[in-house]
């Protein structure tokens, strides 16, 4: 399980916010709302271990992640705004080499699979760059058919979806959540996702 | 290696697998990054034209005297081939950068360090064994005996690989900085002076019959001794970067 403890963000001279405490059981669907500029991503990225907190800790499994850093990262899927897809490669060659600096690789087959489960079936050969937005960003997103990592953190993933896109992957987060997985997740599109055991973390609300 | 992951079906198993272990994360890193670099081939071409364009001009400037190229000719040849590594330089993770790929190399469970090792060689393969290859050939309108376009491609070959790494702290360092161009080269050149001295050196050496023996073992230790640091100084530069 995931446990942020007093959590607070500094950027510049700004204060994000402040004394974020939430304990995330195993299977639960943790959506993190505020305004634009609440400090969404940052909270994120803080959880993820790319930035430094200002203040207090993430609890792996009971430690602090920066301790357990091996792995935690071992556990965990970070998709952010930018999804990591390369211009010059295609979508097979893209999703096996993310998989693979995850350390999950993957064969073509497998890869395969996965994008054409994302509707991508006709267009595995074309470099990305020929790609649509929504298109790029389900190649980036069938990384989450794949993996086996029980964490998974994801922002803004229903941007540039189509609603079929958008449902293919609230029920892939519902599988997750029912495989006994944690989802930490944003989005300001109305979405719904099955989930036994949902939460809400707001920021910004005390400001 | 584990086996390929299948599709996940309702009631997968999730757990944090053992996956293809460093070395083969850091295979498939050097395999993408070269797949990279061929399908922008234009980039790696550009840094040779403009290699060998700089060379050329040394002796349409100084005039075809043999006895005057004869002595500046390694080291121009090296002064040229330090700043086309430099001008490729802010590919290494500038594009990386900018589309998310290093957020998941810095969330990779392998050591960041050997990620940035992998990138490093990409680099040197892409630009520095070229640069090798291409230094007789340069060489020889400098008017430079064949022994002396030896010892000058062996140096460049145990040189570049100095300048990839160095470089590669510097690039990490100035990540999205306005004007981090400029600011590696500031941060870097300096750096890269002995590099430039064992090297254009060697050949001063071999032509004056001295041997080159002791400039280029000189150039292997600081091969070796950057080898063993720089890429705990990309790391770290890269974590810092992506605060």
């Amino acid at each position: 399980m995931l446990e942020l403890r007093n959590l607070a963000c500094v950027r510049g001279e700004r204060r994000l916010f402040a004394g974020v405490s939430q304990a995330i059981p195993v299977g639960q669907l943790v959506r993190v709302r505020g305004d634009n500029g609440a400090g969404k991503t940052s909270l994120l990225r803080l959880v993820a271990g790319l930035s430094e907190p200002a203040m207090g800790q993430v609890l792996w499994q009971g430690s602090d992640s920066r301790q357990v850093r091996e792995p935690f990262q071992r556990a965990l899927v970070y998709l952010g705004h930018a999804s990591g897809i390369k211009d010059e490669l295609d979508a097979v060659e893209n999703l096996r080499a993310a998989c693979a600096l995850a350390d999950e690789p993957v064969a073509d087959g497998a890869a395969v699979d996965a994008l054409s489960a994302m509707g991508l079936g006709g267009r595995l050969q074309l470099e990305c760059k020929v790609l649509s937005a929504g298109q790029r960003r389900r190649v980036a997103l069938a990384r989450l058919l794949l993996t086996r990592k029980p964490l998974w953190l994801l922002d803004e993933p229903f941007n540039a979806l189509d609603p079929q896109a958008v449902a293919q992957l609230a029920a892939a987060v519902g599988r997750h959540l029912e495989a006994g997985g944690i989802c930490v997740y944003t989005t300001h599109q109305p979405v719904e996702i099955a989930a036994d055991n949902a939460a809400e973390l707001t920021l910004g609300a005390r400001a | 290696m584990s086996a390929p992951l299948q599709a996940a079906a309702p009631g997968k198993v999730l757990a944090a697998q053992a996956g293809a272990g460093a070395g083969g994360m850091f295979l498939a890193m050097l395999r993408r990054d070269l797949l990279l670099v061929y399908r922008r081939r234009a980039d790696a071409i550009t840094v040779l034209v403009f290699f060998s364009i700089v060379v050329s001009l040394f002796p349409l400037g100084v005039g075809a005297d043999p006895a005057l190229l004869r002595p500046i000719g390694a080291g121009v040849v090296w002064v040229a081939a330090l700043l086309a590594s430099l001008l490729s330089l802010q590919r290494l993770f500038g594009a990386d950068y900018a589309d998310g790929t290093l957020e998941q190399i810095l969330l990779s469970p392998q050591p960041l360090a050997l990620t940035a090792l992998a990138k490093v060689l990409a680099h040197w393969i892409a630009t520095g064994i070229p640069l090798a290859l291409m230094s007789p050939l340069l060489g020889m309108q400098f008017g430079l005996a064949a022994d002396a376009l030896w010892i000058l491609t062996v140096s460049v070959l145990l040189g570049t690989p100095i300048l990839s790494l160095v470089g590669a702290v510097g690039a990490a360092l100035t990540l999205g900085l306005r004007g981090g161009n400029l600011l590696v080269a500031l941060l870097i050149l300096p750096l890269n002076i002995p590099v430039l001295i064992l090297g254009a050196g060697a050949v001063d050496a071999a032509q004056s019959g001295l041997g080159a023996q002791a400039h280029l073992s000189l150039l292997a230790a600081l091969l070796v001794a950057t080898l063993m640091g720089s890429p705990f100084a990309v790391a770290a530069a890269l974590r810092i970067s992506l605060d």
